[in-house]
């Protein structure tokens, strides 16, 4: 009986090492964040006591945690926004662990069960993914299988129902999301053509989505199906990528009930070599709205991206006027090049001098009849896939350049042109489109290797909207760890000299590592933010925001 | 007899689970050319690497990269230090990447992580974010924003694993 005793401590003792070695071989991660703001009424900018109602602070928190142990991983990731921060959509509003899921996997199979992100090609019809500062997240709570049975060769399945805020997927709530992907890549499946010049993979998906038709009305398609190809071609400094995408009739709330089949394309050619890069892009979307459920209109239950292929701007005016992709039809181009001035010659100075010069137009397609869209239940319309309306969504010319005058001194300077349809983009029916000039200047000016003083300067001017606006900023670093900031937008030329109104902000933040806590007094205009192709609305506000994020 | 047949069973598995070694997390991503490319090949001959987190729209993660492009001849030939720098860009822009890097003249690498995996698997919440490896793959630092002279601070870290101090 002791000799079993002992046996038994004696095994124990040996698991508990064990157990120690195993876990010292996982690993725990994941990082957090949290949003807070404290509102208060500004009559000024149109906030009162009657627009707060009470909600005087706003919380957007989350935190991820992972666990990894050799080929099996799992996380979870809670969210609490209570009450969620203003301009959020309320359905946001809830507590709880939206993702948990685990995975396993080795060289040839990739296993997840529960909630994960996927993309296939660029997303014309399949994309899953997850942008806080938007509170966008339209995850699949399902299964995926990634597989790679030889090499060079990528197959992909995934099925599941997606995210929609905290609404729990329950029979016939909502549709239901199945894809397959494959892609093969020449260069890794044959030997020596790994550093060829010539660079080709092509790649085939096929989604399809289920949804009960409940509709009293109609007999609307419960299996709609989307199909995309795709080929990735290089050649020396050349690159060429193409995605077309078809889907069957779909009629949704969001191409008011036209059983219309959809398409999309999306084209880019590009050029680089050291110091130089050329690129041209090409869109086309007509009635490419998809989603797992038909009857919503607002950013959610999204199963592809149409990715919006202007610039994204940087700073506060120039960002004012984003262009967001108009689903049921439209034209686009872009086009840029980047060149690096060299140095030791006349304009390129000392330390050389970039430049870069971006075009973007989006027009809407042509339809044979334009009353026809209205007509839901038919099939809308015809249109010729290579006709270009001449109604301009967006249009935008811009210049950059950037140089260093001496090892303290360095600037930014872009000018920018700017045709806006905001009846279209924002909604604001009636409104006028925005024809704005903007210009920038942003100088930093290194007092020490560690201190640093940047004033950038904005100017925005136009007849339509809110009219002229006028921005200043200084801000003061020690690197690694310290800003201070301060900030004022005036809407100078608005056209209501009651709204001529100044938005002044003072910021400041602490980062040590990768935890970083930020303060911001002041008021937040009314705009558009946009992180990826995607953009929520935000209401003008006043007050303190603090942010405080970090990872282990 | 059982016993050590218990005990060299269990040395066994705690051995094979030593044996694993801890690395950065294995996600396929792309490179610049469009070709898989899978994150744990994240390396530098036992060298240190800096891996910074980037995209188009984001002014401070392009000045930190272009303060590294200034200094990177330089630092790879005192430490033979790497740089990886990963664009978070979707498929709105990443066509643009390559020619903006080109143009830039930026010589590091760079990889294109369009849906953010890689991101979420470094648990990213916002850019720039840059690590600091030792050869081992392993996190020595990491840090969350760029001010101007940031990059002194890292070199002064990249030097001391390399023994270079």
């Amino acid at each position: 009986m002791r000799r079993l005793l002992f046996t038994l401590i004696g095994l124990l003792a040996m698991l508990a090492v064990a157990g120690q070695d195993f876990l010292n071989n996982a690993t725990v991660n994941g990082s957090f964040q949290t949003d807070v703001q404290f509102y208060r009424p500004d009559n000024a900018i149109g906030i009162y006591d009657t627009t707060i109602l009470g909600r005087k602070v706003g919380i957007n928190g989350f935190g991820n945690i992972n666990f990894s142990l050799g080929k099996f991983k799992a996380g979870m990731r809670y969210e609490a926004m209570l009450t969620p921060l203003a301009g959020f959509d309320p359905r946001q509003e809830g507590n709880g662990f939206p993702n948990v899921w685990a995975s396993w996997g080795n060289d040839l199979i990739d296993l997840t069960v529960g909630n994960f992100y996927e993309q296939f090609g660029s997303g014309l019809i399949f994309r899953s993914y997850e942008e806080w500062t938007l509170g966008y997240d339209n995850s699949v709570n399902g299964m995926r299988v990634l597989l790679y049975p030889a090499k060079g060769l990528t197959l992909k399945g995934v099925y599941g129902s997606q995210r929609f805020f905290w609404q729990k997927y329950e029979r016939n709530s909502r549709g239901l999301v199945r894809g397959a992907d494959a892609e093969f890549s020449f260069n890794d499946a044959f030997e020596g053509m790994e550093s060829s010049g010539f660079r080709l993979s092509v790649g085939a998906s096929a989604v399809s989505k289920y949804q009960r038709d409940a509709d009293p009305l109609y007999n609307l398609p419960e299996n709609v199906g989307a199909f995309s190809g795709r080929i990735n071609l290089g050649a020396g400094n050349f690159s060429f990528m193409t995605e077309y995408a078809w889907k069957i009739n779909d009629p949704s709330a969001v191409n008011n009930y036209i059983f219309a089949e959809g398409q999309a394309l999306l084209s880019s050619l590009s050029y680089s070599q050291k110091g130089l890069g050329v690129v041209l892009q090409l869109k086309r979307v007509d009635n490419f709205s998809f989603k797992s459920d038909r009857g919503e209109t607002a950013n959610a239950l999204d199963i592809n991206f149409l990715p919006p292929i202007n610039r994204t701007h940087a700073y506060s005016l120039t960002a004012k006027y984003p262009y967001a992709t108009q689903p049921n039809g439209e034209m686009g181009l872009q086009f840029q090049v980047n060149y690096k001035i060299p140095k030791g010659t006349k304009l390129g100075g000392k330390y050389g001098t970039g430049v870069a010069l971006n075009f973007s137009q989006v027009n809407d397609i042509v339809r044979d009849t334009a009353d026809k869209t209205e007509y839901s239940g038919t099939l809308g319309y015809t249109s010729d896939f290579f006709k270009v309306s001449d109604h301009i969504f967006f249009r935008d010319l811009n210049i950059e350049i950037d140089k260093r005058f001496n090892s303290r001194l360095k600037g930014v300077v872009q000018y920018m042109n700017l045709l806006y349809d905001i009846a279209v983009i924002e909604g604001h029916t009636g409104e006028e489109a925005v024809e704005a000039h903007l210009a920038v200047a942003d100088f930093t000016y290194k007092l020490s290797s560690r201190n640093a003083l940047r004033v950038e300067a904005q100017g925005l001017w136009t007849k339509q909207d809110e009219g002229d606006w006028a921005a200043l900023m200084a801000e003061y670093t020690i690197a690694p760890k310290w800003f201070v900031a301060l900030a004022d937008q005036y809407n100078y030329g608005n056209p209501d000299k009651d709204k001529r109104n100044h938005f002044y902000t003072f910021s400041a933040g602490y980062t040590r590592e990768s935890t970083r806590i930020a303060l911001t007094y002041g008021r937040q205009s009314e705009g558009v933010v946009c992180v990826g192709g995607v953009c929520r609305q935000v209401p003008a506000s006043s007050g303190l925001t603090v942010t405080l994020s970090t990872n282990f | 007899m059982k016993k050590i047949f218990f005990l060299c069973f269990i040395g066994m598995i705690s051995l094979s689970l030593q044996a694993q070694e801890t690395s950065l997390p294995k996600v396929m991503i792309k490179t610049l050319d469009g070709q898989s490319f899978n994150t744990s090949g994240i390396s530098n001959d036992g060298k240190p690497v800096i891996l910074s987190f980037w995209a188009l729209w984001c002014k401070p993660c392009q000045k930190e990269l272009d303060a590294f492009s200034e200094l990177y001849a330089e630092w790879q030939k005192e430490t033979g230090v790497k740089i990886y720098a990963v664009s978070i860009d979707d498929s709105r822009s990443t066509a643009r990447v390559a020619p903006l890097v080109k143009g830039k003249g930026w010589e590091f690498e760079v990889l294109l992580d369009p849906n953010g995996d890689f991101k979420r698997a470094m648990n990213v919440n916002m850019i720039p974010h840059t690590f600091l490896l030792d050869g081992n793959g392993k996190i020595i630092s990491q840090h969350t924003a760029y001010f101007d002279g940031a990059e002194l601070e890292l070199y002064e870290k990249v030097k001391k694993l390399a023994g270079k101090n």
